[in-house]
């Protein structure tokens, strides 16, 4: 017998592990963004790209300072800085999506205890924030096109400094920065009821935030993440029904003020985003299979009761945070049916 | 592609399924090992009462001899593995981590090792209560892993009647090959073993069960069904022979018997509630083996593997065999072997002492080496719902862990079915934040035990 080593190490079984770990699962959902991200930057060029690394620097600092030590390489810092940036306009002041990724991290996760222990989604909950003290600067739409180093807005403003785009919406100022904006489709449906292509929204061809521009691209993104088991498919799948279920039913109604049909709906703004990265946020959604279809059921509700009677021309980020809260509720009553237990054999996790 | 030449039937949901690593041992034939220069059998190697010595130091013993008698009917007695003399009762230990008292026999080294004139009488003269008797006297308990006594499966309670017996033959957990080979090896003693069960207690349907990795296994039985179906036709008997899907925990007594029947045990019930018996496939095996040989269980086959381990091999063991003496005979550890499994290494567990004697449950060693050992950092969980899509029983392990976590032990029992754990491990092996649920569930159990 060869000499023994000096001590047999003893840990609990099982002594064979799968290969998920939860820095690969965040760091796969941030590879997998790269596609939609690198759409956005080519659509809007130089200030998308500023506006998004503003806000992941914003959550990285935020996630260093504030985190617990040796949280940032689990990437999920990395993930909230990029959805966040995705979901601002391309001409929006660098220090102000800064601001929105320190909010979204400090409150919507730090303050919980870190990854894994907030309510909210935190790129959401900074948008939230941004929403509230920029409501100008974030609803200020820059359009599609142009060389890609031509500013889109005031992406180098300064905290107290006037900005030029922002303050007083078309009238730009600065000799520098050349812009036009243009409504976003789901704007143009709501106030001036005009319809946007559709090949144009499932292709990225319109105005928006930075990542709400290519629908076809997410969806990719979000099919690899549920063939890799990374995502619950059941939460988009239900949230696409349901809207889509509103938009036939507007659409067979001849409902005026509304005419955008189902595919303008699932195609416009940031539902995509929303549905396949934001509401399927592992933390923030259910974690039962029945649960998950009721989530999706209500940000569906919600998101499409927003844009067709509510203020605003755009839902998704109210839908989820809402339903975000349900969340805890959801979970306690759809436990799973227990082996053995009920008197027919039922679906455990419909 | 083995899935598609057997019929493959609809498993459980749930379950996972890790790297087999059979290959390591899979085309091995069982061999004996040499006899150990001493043997240690603990008293108590089956799930009832511990066993009452009847020899003491001194006393000279022959392999098979009876050494230690049962205590009432959930126990069985046990047998000297190897001819030799008694050296000493004493406390040593157990595979469970315990020291636990057990009986010292030195090998006599002159001695070959030949057992003596049958103890056991012939089946065929057999009804229900000499078997079950004949049974307890070879101290056959289930060597699937669980050990219960195999003669108080074959007394249902009263008013139960036996509809099917089933086989388990899927051997799920990773590594292990000790079922296979018997399968392979010894296809007549499985189905003999089957026979006796089925006449003595009027059992006419039988199903066995194997994972489709095993092609050759169920190749095996199903020749040998085909030369004994007289046999069986003689009693009125039928076997159907069954390939399952390959997934962990297809050998669970639940997950099993839902493959094959489509009926679920209730929960907190018994197998038997369902129509069904089930019995390993190596216990009837050895069922067979003490009427063919006459000699009581004193030896099984054990698969030794791992990549720690120099030679992996299939090895017929004598009881009490020491874990030193076991990996001599395998050429013993690599340099970089660093942890000694007892069993499966989803469920077995880790041994801090090479001394610990080889016990009839014991379907395994597995030696892992440095690298395969898992060293990685838990993290909060992150409720991405993993545990609760892989359990087979359909509990909600997220919820649980959270519960241990907060030392909330009795209300994982009222509100989330802890007793329904079979601490299988599946939730563990997928959790992307290492978080050790099954440890957690087993010590809730055990924390809920010293309360109750």
């Amino acid at each position: 017998m060869s000499s023994p080593p000096p001590q047999w190490v003893v840990t609990a079984p099982p002594h064979v592990k799968g290969p998920d770990s939860t820095p690969r699962i965040m760091w796969t959902v941030a590879a997998t963004l790269m596609p939609a991200l690198l759409a956005g930057f080519w659509v809007f060029g130089i200030s998308a790209v500023m506006v998004v690394l503003a806000a992941v620097i914003g959550c990285l600092v935020t996630e260093r300072l504030v985190g617990k030590s040796g949280t940032l390489t689990d990437g999920s810092a990395m993930i909230t800085g990029i959805l966040l940036g995705m979901t601002l306009p391309p001409g929006m002041p660098m220090w102000m999506a800064f601001f929105g990724g320190v909010f979204g991290l400090a409150f919507g996760k730090l303050i919980f205890g870190g990854l894994g222990n907030n309510v909210f989604n935190p790129a959401l909950l900074g948008r939230a924030f941004l929403q509230a003290a920029f409501p100008v600067a974030i609803t200020t739409w820059p359009a599609p096109g142009g060389s890609f180093f031509t500013l889109k807005g005031d992406t180098f403003c300064l905290p107290l400094m006037t900005p030029s785009l922002s303050m007083n919406g078309a009238d730009h100022l600065a000799g520098s920065v050349d812009v036009i904006t243009a409504a976003t489709p789901l704007g143009a449906m709501k106030f001036d009821h005009a319809t946007t292509g559709i090949m144009d929204l499932f292709l990225g061809r319109t105005g928006g935030s930075v990542g709400e521009t290519s629908a076809v691209l997410i969806l990719l993104g979000g099919l690899y993440l549920a063939y890799r088991g990374y995502l619950n498919w059941r939460i988009p799948v239900s949230i696409f029904a349901t809207v889509a279920l509103f938009g036939i039913v507007l659409a067979s109604i001849g409902y005026e003020r509304y005419p955008g049909g189902p595919l303008f709906l699932l195609g416009a703004g940031g539902l995509m985003l929303g549905a396949v990265y934001m509401a399927t946020d592992m933390v923030t959604s259910p974690v039962t299979n029945k649960g998950a279809w009721i989530f999706g059921l209500g940000v569906g509700v919600l998101v499409a009761l927003i844009r067709v009677w509510g203020g605003l021309s755009e839902g998704m980020m109210y839908a989820i945070l809402l339903m975000n809260m349900l969340v805890p509720y959801i979970n306690k009553k759809t436990q799973p049916r227990v082996f053995g237990t009920g008197l027919k054999k039922a679906e455990a996790k419909a | 592609m083995a899935l598609f030449t057997h019929e493959d039937r609809a498993a459980f949901s749930g379950g996972v399924h890790p790297p087999e690593s059979k290959e390591l041992t899979a085309h091995l034939p069982i061999r004996r090992m040499p006899f150990p220069d001493e043997v240690v059998i603990p008293l108590s190697q089956h799930i009832g009462g511990p066993s009452k010595p009847i020899v003491g130091p001194g006393d000279h013993v022959e392999r098979g001899d009876k050494i230690a008698e049962a205590t009432g009917f959930v126990s069985v007695p046990q047998h000297a593995s190897v001819t030799g003399t008694v050296k000493e009762i004493l406390r040593w230990p157990h595979p469970t981590g315990n020291l636990t008292h057990a009986i010292r026999i030195v090998a006599d080294p002159y001695s070959a090792q030949v057992a003596r004139p049958r103890t056991i009488p012939e089946w065929e003269d057999l009804d229900q209560a000499g078997l079950i008797a004949a049974v307890q006297q070879g101290g056959v308990v289930g060597l699937g892993g669980a050990a219960f006594p195999t003669h108080v499966k074959l007394s249902p309670p009263e008013g139960k009647v036996v509809e099917h017996l089933i086989l388990n033959g899927c051997e799920c957990e990773p590594y292990l090959t000790t079922d296979h080979r018997i399968m392979v090896e010894y296809p007549g003693r499985v189905l003999t073993g089957l026979l006796i069960m089925m006449r003595a207690m009027k059992v006419k349907s039988a199903m066995i069960g194997i994972e489709n990795n095993k092609p050759d296994a169920i190749e095996a039985l199903k020749a040998e069904y085909e030369r004994m179906r007289p046999a069986f036709q003689n009693e009125g008997a039928h076997v159907e022979i069954q390939g399952l899907t390959v997934r962990y925990p297809q050998g669970a007594e639940k997950m099993l018997i839902e493959a094959l029947t489509t009926k679920e045990v209730p929960s907190g019930g018994l197998p038997i509630e369902t129509g069904v018996l089930v019995q390993n496939v190596g216990s009837v095996a050895s069922i067979a083996e003490i009427f063919e040989t006459g000699l009581p269980l004193v030896e099984r086959v054990v698969t030794v593997t791992g990549r720690g381990i120099e030679r992996p091999s299939n090895l017929l063991v004598p009881i009490g065999t020491k874990l030193r003496d076991l990996f001599a005979a395998c050429g013993g550890t690599t340099f970089d072997a660093r942890q000694v499994v007892m069993g499966g290494p989803m469920m077995g567990p880790s041994q801090s002492n090479l001394d610990t004697p080889i016990v009839k449950g014991v379907t395994g060693v597995v030696v892992l080496p440095e690298a395969e050992l898992k060293t990685q950092e838990e993290y909060d969980c992150i409720r991405c719902g993993h545990c609760l899509d892989s359990c087979p029983v359909y509990l909600n392990p997220q919820r649980l862990g959270l519960l241990a976590k907060n030392h909330r032990y009795a209300d994982m029992q009222s509100d989330y079915h802890l007793q329904d754990c079979m601490l299988c491990g599946c939730c563990t092996y997928v959790c992307p934040s290492n978080i050790p649920l099954s440890q957690l569930f087993g010590a809730s159990k055990a924390a809920l035990r010293n309360q109750g």
